[in-house]
């Protein structure tokens, strides 16, 4: 399949969706709390929505979700970290939704392509960030224990950060003064949850950006087994 | 007290007399109750009350709460597996729709004096029980549209009229759920019909699916009437409506046609319109089944339960995490507001 420069970008964005999408879906029935099945549902049901409108961008949207394999997936790798336990999942969100917030924030006051789908989605990004930060606080200030497991999280997807900076061609954004501002945004949540804000190289498990050339962690592979498996069975068939 | 303990102490004097008055009370406020239930008005959480019809009201909106979050299971099962992204998001729709359900019940549950965390705790230690429908395993595809189609058609005529019971917050409950069970219902008969109309291999899935959820929804209406223990008081208080049966041969009655529109059948070969009485004949329930399943020998019951409490254990340090930090900010919340009235007393001082 020959890109396009703005077919690619749809792709790497609808793809970041997409598996961060079905990540939060496989909490249904396992989150600690009955509002929060609610809410990682909420958050997983906006992810997908967004994920269909830059897919169909992009090509057809289950061709392009339930047919690819892993080479040719162009997320980062940090959306398809396995959930780990709840402060993983929360760290991720975190890391994530405040990235894609100054993405789409900038996507939308733009007149871009991306700019209709980045006005909706920005709405519903602040309330993604907004969740992760609630969560982040009461995690890192609550107890010895959740405090802890807070700072295993954020430390351990720590290196999978660097990566959303790496240029991506289609999209005219200024990515150092959007990583600066990541880091202060990321940086004062985590002070304020009394965390340690890590020191650690953000470079990825090979390089940054090679999630977005299709070089991807070990886990996703099993993780589109399963989401591909039934699509993949019945050739041609209609749902 | 007995009434001769109250027509004693009329003659004799000080403590008996407030027995008399208890009594006197009772009887009035049994009477007021009585009448409102009579007049099919809607009985609120700060009326009175019988303790019976409060316990009842509690194992029933309990039941009903826990049903929405163990159901949860056996569609989660197939949200990471959802054929398409259409379904896909179907699905977690569904599913979280099915939390927010058992959030509105536990909440009319708590009108009634208990709380969420007594009835979680009741369901994880098997004390309060849930529909026997979802112990039940979901193994293709097509049990998540036979579980729209069928399950929560049962749940709607069983539900819809429960929109009119005597207690209001169950009531008023039952409104908002029923208006997205509906919706939910229409989806998974579609997501039927997709299949049906589709390949053969499909066509046959469907099938298999309807074979197998067929009779355990009509299990779903509870025992017969000449063996359900709470129906007949359940209807004198209209927390119930309808019997069991008649329920189930509402169901029935709907469902037929509703298979013949699909190009599916149903697994009952005693199946057929009996002219006479206006509605469908079916065959014997298998009665074995259904007691066994709810003792806790159906298929997943084991699983379903396990996964629970699984949930509830493994978020416990989450849960204690947010209480610890509620109580800190509360504390800083207190500071504040206390800084900025001697702030403010300061400033009106100067």
């Amino acid at each position: 399949m020959t890109l396009t420069v703005n077919t690619a970008a749809a792709l790497a964005l609808g793809d970041d969706a997409l598996v961060l999408s079905h990540r939060l879906g496989e909490w249904a029935g396992h989150a600690p709390v009955l509002e929060e099945e609610v809410a990682l549902a909420n958050i997983a049901l906006d992810l997908l929505g967004q994920a269909r409108v830059l897919l169909s961008m992009a090509g057809d949207e289950d061709e392009l979700a339930y047919l690819r394999e892993e080479r040719a997936f162009r997320n980062l790798q940090l959306v398809e970290q396995p959930n780990g336990d709840f402060a993983h999942t929360i760290a991720r969100q975190l890391y994530f939704s405040t990235y894609q917030r100054l993405l789409y924030a900038h996507l939308a006051s733009g007149d871009g392509e991306f700019a209709p789908l980045a006005a909706k989605a920005v709405k519903e990004v602040a309330y993604h960030q907004d969740h992760a930060e609630q969560w982040t606080l009461r995690l890192g200030d609550g107890t010895d224990e959740s405090r802890a497991r807070m700072n295993v999280a954020v430390q351990a997807l720590w290196r999978f950060t660097g990566e959303m900076f790496q240029p991506l061609d289609g999209v005219d954004v200024d990515w150092d003064a959007m990583q600066t501002a990541w880091l202060e945004s990321v940086g004062d949540v985590l002070r304020r949850a009394t965390l340690t804000v890590p020191e650690g190289p953000r470079t990825g498990a090979w390089t940054a950006g090679a999630g977005r050339q299709g070089l991807h962690t070990e886990s996703f592979g099993r993780m589109l087994a399963e989401m591909q498996h039934l699509h993949r069975s019945h050739p041609g068939a209609s749902w | 007290m007995t009434a001769v303990t109250a027509g004693t102490a009329e003659t004799t004097g000080a403590p008996g007399v407030s027995d008399a008055a208890v009594a006197a009370e009772q009887a009035a406020y049994e009477a007021v109750f009585d009448a409102a239930v009579a007049a099919d008005e809607r009985i609120e959480p700060r009326d009175w009350m019988p303790e019976a019809y409060r316990a009842s009201l509690v194992r029933q909106i309990a039941q009903h709460a826990h049903s929405e979050i163990i159901g949860m299971q056996p569609e989660a099962n197939w949200i990471t597996r959802a054929p398409s992204l259409r379904r896909k998001a179907i699905l977690m729709a569904k599913v979280q729709d099915e939390a927010g359900h058992g959030l509105y019940l536990y909440s009319a549950a708590e009108t009634l004096g208990t709380s969420r965390d007594e009835l979680l705790d009741k369901l994880h230690s098997g004390r309060q029980k849930y529909s026997s429908i979802f112990n039940y395993p979901t193994l293709t595809w097509a049990d998540v549209g036979a579980i729209g189609w069928l399950v929560d058609g049962a749940a709607i005529t069983n539900q819809v009229p429960l929109c009119r019971c005597s207690y209001g917050p169950y009531a008023r409950a039952m409104v908002r759920v029923c208006k997205e069970e509906s919706f939910h219902q229409r989806q998974g008969y579609e997501a039927l019909l997709a299949l049906s109309r589709g390949t053969e291999a499909q066509h046959a899935m469907a099938q298999d699916a309807v074979d197998r959820w067929w009779w355990p929804s009509l299990m779903m209406f509870g025992p017969p009437d000449d063996e359900s223990t709470h129906t007949a008081q359940a209807m004198a208080w209209k927390i119930k409506r309808h019997s069991n049966d008649e329920l189930r041969q509402r169901f029935v009655d709907i469902a037929v046609p509703q298979a013949e529109a699909l190009g599916l059948t149903l697994p009952d070969p005693d199946l057929r319109w009996n002219e006479e009485r206006g509605h469908y004949d079916f065959g014997a329930i298998d009665w074995d089944e259904f007691w066994d399943v709810l003792k806790g020998n159906g298929p997943c019951n084991e699983q379903r339960l396990s996964r629970r409490r699984q949930a509830h254990e493994d978020g416990a340090w989450v849960r204690e995490a947010a209480a610890a930090h509620a109580q800190k900010h509360r504390v800083d919340k207190h500071h504040a507001e206390q800084h900025q009235h001697t702030g403010k007393h300061g400033e009106a001082q100067a």
